[in-house]
């Protein structure tokens, strides 16, 4: 079953294209990882699909339901969730605070949804951190915190922006292994990744932008093959 | 009603804007800085035409001799604002960004108060005087040349902002003050520079003005909000928008007047700016 | 690991400091047998004052606190009560006790109005556009004759107190009982709140508009619903401070200064904390009534020099206001390390 379909999705500021003819479809239960260099537009996808920016062209369709050009809050309420590039904690707000206001919407209850919060904390392994505040986190933290906030959302696809971005060697491994963890419960990701090795380990699936333009789209191996991507994006690769 | 009063109020409405443009130019270019809404703006046009006043009443200085050192006092008091209030909240919420500038502003209107006492005041008798008959219109002598010498600066204005190097690097920082920063330019210097300037506008227009206009505490409120909706209209940040945005708003204030009742002019603006903020939310001509 | 999910689970979801509900029982209390011991009208008014300003500024705390909206016309609400309030019971005679919902009624439909626009966009948007509004309040009011224009409404006096009417003459004292429950019941109503689900939404709302999307809150509608809040905490103090002084007119319930002390009390106390306008209205008052007896008619002027000062002196130094002071495990949310 297809989760997402995007078809000749386009947009373009003030006559760039950021995002330009770009099709590609998730099957549910997967791992899309998208790779580009800066610039590609890998972003602007994530914020055409979520629709925190509006597409000017194409068709996206979330199992069945057309979401092109529906508001941020609608699509998300449809079971996509998201994290940032820039991150965007609630910062005044503890971490269990954070964590609860995506859980209101799957529980009304005060006290059920506190309890959903912290079950999800807790996949995240940040129980013991649950009443510091989001700025007094690190960073590695706060990717965690922002992952657990979008699963409680319940998520059935999840888009998940530089899971690994600005974070220092030794956190990678874990969030890696969190991404992983994620997958087994079922829920469809999307990943944007620059470190080609992570992308290469946890997709399913790959797609590659340069430009504002789909490249290349396929399994892990065609794509580490593919000459294009190598030309535009790769350089020198070293074989995972 | 006779095509003849119309004209006239195209006219007076046309004076009128263009002085508005350049006192929202100088908001418009500090906001394109550093994203802060000086809510003193008004403030610190009564203060330009107060010492337009004084340097008349106390040293018999007409207001267009004054002119330079009225710019040369804003623009120190641009630097003055910078330097002890909006450096230190440049990091803070926008909330708090609001909040300060807006205590600015009392302080300065209820200060202006205290020492000057609420009364209405005006220059007597000045260089400018007198108005220009052209068929049946009328134009003041005194409107005439202060919206003349506002749109004079206004383009020069424009003409440092986009042509010389300070300007251009203003944009920079305006774009990106940490690149800018990378790049060698100093943001806080920047700054500095851009309430000098944006506060420098208003010592022009304010120091026009005091050559036909009553000069009060709070004169400066109603400018203050033409000016912030002439910058909504322009485009948050826009400089040229500003132009576009305050004569307009001139025109529908003098229309509005004319057509439906003078004393509600203000409600007419605030129409356009809902019709603006609805319709066309990032403004009529975009930034830069 | 479950056992500490367990432990975490267990926990109550607010920490109660026993000793701070004792003290806030014991002070309740004492505001209530008060004027038992003979206070005299300078006091009843002082404390009248304080909790209509800390009502004042609770209703911009909801917008501006709460939901992150700076509100700069705050006033228009404040007039629309007080108006609505005299204007029904001189001309039909409708008690105080209903046209106070009639205030809060057409309060609410202008925080639309002027919301549903508004909210949508950036907040300086906003904050000029409530500027515009204060100031239009004022100047259609002061030329719009079935309201009295410039010289505004006398209340009708009954001939003695009445509480129908809501019009004490022989004493100050059930004006002080009237205000303090109204002040009660506003604080209980808005604690409530900003424990609840909508309250954590506001918040997230506040302080991040673009995750609060992301997380299926539609962010320019809770905008809109924590102004129409605010606007209705805010027309029943109109209206009622139109009963207690029973004569009003445009320039004393539409000045621009009931906007600039909402603002300044709530950011002295402490913004977007439900205790900030509390200390801050209990601070500000007594110094601004002192500040009238003792500097007498050019008080006004000096009271708004030291507004301006301690705004921007709050806004450099401490943004949290003065309740940032306290250590937080006392008052609201605990942490533990």
């Amino acid at each position: 079953m297809k989760i997402l379909t995007v078809e000749n999705l386009s947009k373009s500021f003030g006559g760039i294209h950021a995002n330009k003819d770009i099709s590609f479809d998730v099957e549910e239960g997967s791992i899309l990882g998208v790779i580009g260099p800066n610039g590609a537009g890998k972003s602007t996808l994530f914020d055409l699909i979520t629709g925190f920016t509006k597409p000017d062209a194409g068709k996206v369709k979330f199992f069945d339901k057309n979401i092109f050009g529906i508001s941020p809050d609608k699509i998300s309420n449809l079971g996509v969730g998201r994290t940032f590039q820039k991150l965007k904690p609630f910062a005044d707000q503890t971490l269990l605070e954070n964590v609860m206001i995506g859980a209101f919407v799957k529980e009304k209850d005060i006290k059920r949804a506190r309890d959903r919060a912290l079950e999800i904390i807790d996949f995240v392994d940040l129980i013991e951190k649950r009443h510091h505040f989001a700025k007094e986190l690190s960073t590695g933290q706060r990717k965690r915190l922002e992952m657990a906030r979008a699963m409680a959302i319940d998520p059935k696809l999840l888009l998940m922006d530089e899971v690994t971005g600005g974070v220092d060697q030794k956190t990678i491994p874990g969030l890696v292994e969190l991404v992983k963890k994620l997958k087994k419960t079922g829920v469809t990701i999307i990943t944007i990744e620059h470190n080609i090795n992570i992308i290469m380990e946890i997709s399913d699936n790959v797609l590659a932008l340069d430009q504002g333009k789909r490249i290349a789209f396929g399994e892990p191996k065609e794509i580490q093959n593919n000459k294009q991507v190598i030309d535009a994006y790769l350089g020198t690769f070293d074989a995972a | 009603m006779t095509s003849e009063i119309i004209i006239q109020a195209i006219v007076t409405g046309l004076m009128m804007g263009l002085i508005y443009a350049l006192i929202a130019a100088g908001l418009s270019l500090i906001f394109g800085l550093m994203e802060i809404v000086n809510f003193a703006h008004g403030e610190h046009l009564m203060l330009s035409m107060f010492s337009s006043f004084w340097l008349w009443s106390l040293f018999g200085l007409d207001p267009l001799f004054s002119i330079p050192i009225t710019i040369l006092l804003l623009a120190f008091c641009g630097i003055i604002t910078h330097y002890f209030l909006i450096r230190y909240i440049l990091k803070a919420k926008m909330l708090i960004q609001i909040c300060a500038t807006f205590g600015l502003s009392i302080f300065i209107r209820s200060i202006a108060q205290l020492l000057w006492t609420p009364d209405f005041r005006n220059v007597d008798k000045p260089l400018l005087e007198g108005r220009i008959e052209i068929g049946s219109v009328f134009i003041g002598q005194p409107q005439l040349y202060a919206s003349l010498v506002c749109l004079v600066a206004f383009f020069g204005l424009y003409w440092f902002v986009t042509k010389t190097e300070t300007g251009l690097a203003l944009q920079a920082t305006a774009q990106d003050r940490h690149a800018a920063e990378i790049l060698g330019i100093p943001s806080n210097k920047m700054f500095a520079i851009g309430w000098a300037i944006g506060l420098g506008c208003v010592g022009v227009a304010g120091g026009m003005m005091a050559n036909y206009f009553f000069i009060f505490t709070d004169v400066g409120i109603n400018f203050a909000l033409f000016a912030f909706v002439a910058v909504a209209l322009g485009g948050f940040g826009s400089i040229i928008g500003c132009l576009y945005a305050g004569i307009i708003i001139g025109l529908v204030e003098s229309l509005g007047g004319l057509l439906i009742d003078p004393s509600f002019k203000l409600l007419y603006v605030f129409a356009i700016y809902l019709l603006v903020v609805i319709y066309k939310p990032q403004g009529l001509f975009g930034r830069y | 690991m479950d056992t500490k999910l367990e432990i975490a689970k267990s926990e109550p979801i607010w920490n109660t400091n026993n000793r701070v509900i004792s003290i806030i029982a014991g002070l309740i209390i004492i505001l209530f047998v008060l004027p038992l011991f003979g206070m005299n009208s300078f006091y009843l008014h002082l404390f009248i004052m304080i909790f209509m300003h800390a009502v004042m500024a609770q209703s911009w705390n909801v917008i501006a606190g709460f939901s992150g909206q700076i509100s700069l016309g705050h006033g228009a609400f404040f007039g629309i009560g007080a108006y609505a309030t005299s204007f029904f019971y001189m001309e039909y005679g409708i008690t105080p006790w209903i046209s106070i919902f009639f205030g809060m009624f057409v309060s609410a439909i202008f925080a639309v109005l002027i919301g549903i626009p508004m909210l949508r966009l950036s907040g300086h948007y906003f904050a000029i556009a409530t500027l515009l509004i204060g100031i239009s309040f004022q100047v259609v009011f002061q030329r719009w004759d079935l309201v009295g224009a410039a010289s505004g409404l006398w209340v009708t006096m009954t001939p003695e107190d009445s509480w129908s009417a809501l019009q004490f003459h022989s004493s100050k004292a059930p004006y002080y009982y009237v205000f303090l429950i109204f002040f009660l019941i506003t604080f209980f109503l808005v604690w409530l709140l900003s424990r609840s689900k909508l309250g954590y939404r506001l918040r997230a709302v506040r302080d991040d508009p673009q995750a609060a999307l992301s997380l299926c809150i539609n962010v320019s509608n809770y905008k809109i619903i924590a102004y129409v809040i605010s606007a209705m905490i805010m027309a029943p103090m109109g209206s009622l401070f139109a009963q207690y002084i029973l004569i009003i007119d445009p320039d004393r319930v539409f000045n621009i200064e009931i906007s600039i002390i909402v603002l300044l009390i709530t950011v002295l106390g402490g913004i977007g904390n439900v205790w900030g306008p509390i200390i801050g209205a209990a601070i500000l008052v007594p110094i601004s009534e002192y500040s009238r007896i003792y500097l007498g008619g050019t008080g006004g002027a000096v009271d708004l020099i030291f507004y301006g000062l301690i705004l921007m002196i709050i806004c450099i130094f401490r943004p949290n206001g003065l309740i940032s002071f306290i250590p937080k495990d006392i008052l609201e949310r605990k942490k533990q390390r």
